[in-house]
């Protein structure tokens, strides 16, 4: 059992030259953002700024049910008397929350997206352009897509022959209106409306996200995932996602994200509640790519986002995994409460900053359950002027007998400017659980690249081989369709580790 | 093979070669020797690519080709092989895929068929029992975590498997105890070819017992001041190297 302990680590050392590997890792970590792109809709949206009436403007635009306009005030009037947080170890101006549009929605061409044939073809071709097909011959095998654009689902792939299995996927609007029971019941029970100032702020305005439920005993034969784009100007984007696996399920849920390049920030503060009960499984896997910024900082997302799961049931089990490269600014801690007796946690995270990109990222695991177990690999690379914080909390509470938690968190500095900071925080309550905690900080300069450079294997390649070896134990977690793109993310070829 | 003219170079403001004149033929075995801080190891990262020194004069040509507009992969691709006298760390990179990677790329440049990894692991295997090498150290990552004297085996081992045209060692005694010594001389030597060509970079004569030079060369204050055969080496054993440093500056 350790003792709870901080520490701090800033991965700088003068003296070092950065001649050769200055320019390697410029190349790397300075390629385009591809999808920068902006699709030209004709927009419905709310009027700027927040009160009252712009949450009651969404919840009757999307026609919802009593219960849940009721619980969007009450979060509303919680958020006017809370304060941002300011723990984090992030930097930026004030954002003022009455010039954001809490709403935008291409305009519907006819009622509503019953079918593909009426979404707007200029949307279908943003989602082609960004490798999500929607339409039924081009389609993704295997994988069931929800495709969010600012405030709306526009589509849902796969609906039917998933509804054949008596598994509901559909967009959180949809759900709504044709399964409340399941809303009510299951709306807030793992992030409660007063959770913290962003999930308060998502809870009143929240405008679409996925909806999944997966009844008892069923194996999802197919990826579920959502793509997540943000479009429209000066808009918020807040989703909210809620999985839930019955008794015996089983389900492994993408989520992707980009975002038109622009000079000013845009906030993205999304939801995502995952419920497991006994002997259930959420795979839950992140590639997070929203627009970073520029070069010089300028732009770029700001990534507020709170996602936890409850393994509820007895040897229940939630994975999380995330890639998170893109965003000015990530503060995000996908989190594990283990209820349930003989439940399994686990976190396995690559953050990239780059440029002037901060993330603040990490996991809370909170044992309650008896010889409930989890695990977090993180691993955070630095690069250009990039800040990147490990944030982890490990609770075992009094209950939690014979509990165990691995935590190993390593960081990556590529070359000198940037800045690697990790603290864990451990928290235990009994006798018999035991935790352990592994970090490591190591640094690519100009004597690795040149190192490899005289073995013949040139400086582009050398960095990325040596971010995927860092980086493997985590992507061989992903689906292997995301572990390709998110190898691609990194500008970093598949043939990365041995055997 | 390879023909120095003249080079000088410098790190930061410092000169540090001041005129290097040396021609090295396929086949030939040259020690370099000289005292601490006469320019040896800036020498041999002078010919690897090192962008850290900065060559204000001179030419090299290494089979005909300007070897300085070549950058270091290329000179490596070409068949040029440094063994470091301080051979780095990488993190989270086996040994094996790292040296896998790199003949391949070798392999490729060269026209030569490239091996998959089961190929690789029996030429892997034959070339570290020669060294005497423990197969845990192949699936380490690259030299993390290695003793000096590990480290030291593993150039020879990656230069074993590369076979290089030309190779350059700095100074890869230091730090060898007398068994490993031998090892590593044992693996150079079985590298000698008339179609290859060792350049031995160290302080000791002591390396020269076991790998024994064609010429051996004394580099002080930046240039080459005396070149002899093998007897010369035994000759600075014997005196040191205070008399050739007075000759240099007359």
């Amino acid at each position: 059992m350790s003792a709870p302990n901080t520490m701090t680590e800033q991965g700088i050392k003068p003296g070092f030259t950065d001649l050769e590997s200055g320019s390697a890792v410029e190349a790397f970590v300075s390629q385009d953002y591809k999808y920068g792109f902006y699709t030209d809709v004709e927009q419905e949206t709310a009027p700027r700024g927040l009160n009252e009436d712009t949450v009651r403007l969404i919840s009757s635009k999307k026609n919802e049910p009593r219960f849940l306009l009721d619980w969007r005030l009450k979060a509303y009037r919680l958020w006017t008397t809370m304060k941002e947080p300011a723990w984090q170890n992030v930097h930026f101006p004030p954002i003022d929350y009455q010039n954001i549009i809490y709403y935008a929605a291409p305009k519907p061409k006819a009622k509503g997206p019953a079918n593909l044939d009426e979404v707007d073809p200029e949307i279908l071709r943003t989602f082609e352009k960004l490798g999500i097909p929607l339409d039924e011959q081009k389609r993704l095998s295997g994988i069931a897509v929800d495709a969010v654009f600012d405030s709306v689902s526009v589509a849902t792939t796969f609906k039917d022959k998933l509804g054949e299995l008596g598994i509901i996927f559909c967009s959180f609007s949809e759900a709504a209106q044709n399964h409340p029971g399941l809303i009510e019941k299951y709306l807030g029970s793992v992030v409660p409306f007063s959770d913290n100032f962003f999930a308060t702020l998502n809870s009143a305005v929240f405008s679409d996200g996925s909806f999944c439920y997966i009844p008892k005993g069923v194996r999802c034969p197919m990826e579920l995932s959502t793509y997540f784009r943000i479009n429209a100007r000066d808009t918020g984007q807040f989703e909210r996602t809620l999985i839930i696996a019955e008794e015996g399920s089983y389900v492994s849920y993408l989520e992707g994200c980009t975002a038109p390049m622009r000079d000013s920030n845009q906030l993205h503060a999304a939801v995502v509640e995952l419920v497991a009960l006994d002997n259930a499984q959420i795979k839950y896997s992140t590639i997070q790519n929203w627009y970073p910024g520029d070069k010089e900082g300028k732009g770029g997302i700001y990534n507020f986002v709170t996602k936890r799961g409850k393994c509820a049931g007895v040897n229940s089990k939630i994975s999380w995994t995330q890639v998170e490269t893109g965003s000015a600014i990530t503060w995000k801690y996908p989190s594990c409460i283990l209820l349930g007796d003989n439940s399994i946690g686990e976190f396995y995270s690559v953050a990239l900053t780059n440029h002037y990109q901060q993330a603040d990222t990490g996991t809370k695991m909170i044992h309650i359950g008896r010889n409930s177990r989890s695990t977090i690999v993180s691993k955070g690379i630095s690069a250009g002027h990039g800040q990147n914080t490990y944030r982890g909390m490990v609770k075992m509470l009094k209950g939690a007998g014979g509990a165990r938690n691995y935590s190993q968190c390593d960081s990556l500095l590529l070359g000198d400017k940037c800045g690697a900071h990790t603290f864990p925080y451990l928290e235990v309550k009994n006798s018999t659980s035991q935790v352990e905690h592994e970090a490591s900080t190591s640094k690519i300069g100009e004597d690795q690249i040149f190192y490899c450079r005289q073995r013949g294997i040139s400086s582009e390649d050398a960095v990325s081989m040596i971010v995927n070896g860092f980086c493997k134990q985590v992507f061989k977690e992903l689906p292997m369709e995301f572990a390709v793109e998110a190898q691609k993310l990194l500008g970093v070829s598949l043939e990365g580790s041995v055997g | 093979m390879l023909e120095i003219k003249n080079l000088q170079a410098k790190a930061g403001d410092k000169e540090i070669l001041r005129g290097i004149d040396l021609a090295v033929r396929a086949g030939e075995v040259h020690a370099i020797m000289g005292p601490n801080g006469s320019g040896k190891s800036t020498l041999a990262q002078v010919l690897a690519g090192r962008e850290t020194y900065a060559v204000s004069a001179g030419q090299v040509s290494y089979q005909g080709r300007d070897l300085l507009a070549m950058s270091p992969e290329d000179r490596a691709r070409e068949g040029i092989f440094l063994a470091f006298q301080y051979p780095v760390e990488i993190p989270g990179i086996s040994n094996l895929y790292f040296l896998r990677t790199a003949l391949n790329t070798v392999h490729k440049h060269q026209g030569l068929e490239e091996l998959d990894a089961v190929d690789f692991l029996v030429l892997a295997k034959e070339k570290m029992k020669a060294l005497g090498m423990e197969e845990s150290l192949m699936t380490r990552p690259v030299n993390e975590g290695f003793s000096g004297g590990e480290k030291k085996r593993n150039e020879i081992f990656q230069m074993a498997v590369l076979e290089p045209k030309l190779a350059i060692l700095d100074e890869t005694d230091s730090g060898l105890d007398i068994d490993a010594l031998r090892i590593v001389a044992d693996g150079v030597n079985a590298l000698r070819g008339p179609e290859r060509a060792i350049i031995v970079v160290t302080h000791y004569q002591r390396l020269l017992n076991y790998i024994i030079p064609d010429y051996v060369h004394v580099l002080s204050g930046g240039r080459l001041v005396k070149s002899g055969d093998k007897d010369l080496a035994l000759e600075l054993e014997d005196k040191g190297y205070a008399w050739l440093e007075e000759g240099a500056a007359a």
